[in-house]
């Protein structure tokens, strides 16, 4: 397997069905975009898992630090006024 | 065969022996890449080549079950499978032909899911609904197989030096077997007569312009069609596929009628 350490690593995304976001299942290597999705193919959707795929080099993924954690999340705990949970959500909502 | 006890008329026989044929070749070639299974060169070609194998044999259950329905003679789609002996099978001989390195399996691939998908077209349109049905759940499988063998191929052939040259030489060593997929024998015309099966020289003309076109892409030079002496479909076959039996069959010639 020494070949995959020369390719690049994608990201993949898959979305289960019509309506539904692209959530990330994994990743793999590739050599470009267009094997990268065929390899997502092979891997991913064996099992019907899916009817849409993105991939992503990983590398243009850009992350948060988790040092930065404390000044990035910590703000947001103590305001939960900004829940949507002070009112009755209609029984015809189902996805919410 | 034992077609010809149970006193089937001869195109019945004919028409069973066709079905076989398909079978065979789909059989034949999913062993073939199961071979790879843990051995492919990366874990997404690993998966990739396996998923082709079990589609091919997915197929391969359906048009066996059908001989043997065809046959009549109470045997199912293990029995023909795993029971019968190496001159019965009526694969082509390019899918038994091994493995070799990954360009070589790939070249395989290319050349007779070309084949297969020119033929599967045409298949569903073919007077025997059965076949037809199985042929448009075929076709769909085989678009990807092609898409997956095609981008391979020019990916290697366009590739290195080396690569050009690996696959290059796996391409002059492989192409005199693709005669054979297009030598209508006396079964084959039957066939086409009584519109089962295409014309097997529209399927060639069809096939030979898929694949100049992605021989050019991939830089590669079509080989030069020579004479040839394989006719698997007819049960003659290459000393490999002996071997290739031996393997698939072993379970049920060791331990005769074990289930799960």
């Amino acid at each position: 397997m020494s070949h995959n350490h020369e390719w690049p690593l994608y990201e993949i995304f898959i979305r289960a069905r019509g309506g539904l976001d692209h959530k990330h299942v994994g990743s793999i290597h590739a050599v470009d975009a267009g094997m990268a999705l065929e390899h997502a193919r092979d891997v991913y959707t064996r099992r019907q898992e899916g009817v849409s795929i993105w991939v992503v080099k990983s590398e243009d993924i850009v992350a948060s630090d988790p040092a930065d954690a404390d000044p990035f999340f910590e703000p947001a705990r103590d305001k939960i006024y900004r829940h949507p949970t002070f009112y009755d959500i209609p029984e015809e909502v189902k996805t919410l | 065969m034992s077609t010809a006890r149970l006193g089937l008329d001869a195109p019945a026989q004919a028409h069973c022996k066709y079905v076989l044929r398909l079978a065979d070749a789909n059989l034949i070639l999913a062993q073939r890449l199961g071979e790879w299974v843990g051995r492919a060169p990366a874990l997404e070609e690993d998966l990739g080549l396996a998923n082709i194998a079990l589609d091919l044999l997915g197929q391969a259950r359906l048009l066996l079950a059908y001989a043997g329905e065809l046959e009549g003679a109470g045997r199912d789609e293990d029995a023909l499978a795993f029971l019968r002996e190496h001159r019965d099978f009526l694969n082509p001989t390019l899918v038994e032909q091994p493995n070799g390195d990954f360009g070589r399996t790939i070249v395989r691939q290319f050349l007779v899911d070309a084949w297969r998908l020119e033929l599967y077209e045409r298949l569903m349109k073919s007077s025997d609904e059965r076949l037809a049905a199985i042929a448009a759940k075929a076709v769909k499988e085989t678009r990807y197989h092609l898409r997956y063998s095609s981008n391979w191929l020019i990916r290697l052939g366009d590739g290195t030096q080396e690569s050009h040259e690996r696959v290059q030489t796996s391409l002059n060593i492989l192409w005199p077997y693709t005669a054979e997929l297009f030598a209508a024998d006396e079964l084959d015309s039957q066939m086409t007569s009584l519109g089962v099966a295409p014309d097997l020289e529209d399927v060639r003309q069809a096939w030979s312009a898929a694949v100049d076109d992605v021989l050019r892409e991939a830089t590669l030079m079509r080989p030069a069609d020579r004479p040839y002496k394989w006719f698997g479909k007819r049960g003659e076959h290459s000393e490999h596929l002996g071997r290739l039996l031996a393997e698939m069959q072993y379970m049920q010639r060791t331990y005769p009628g074990a289930q799960w």
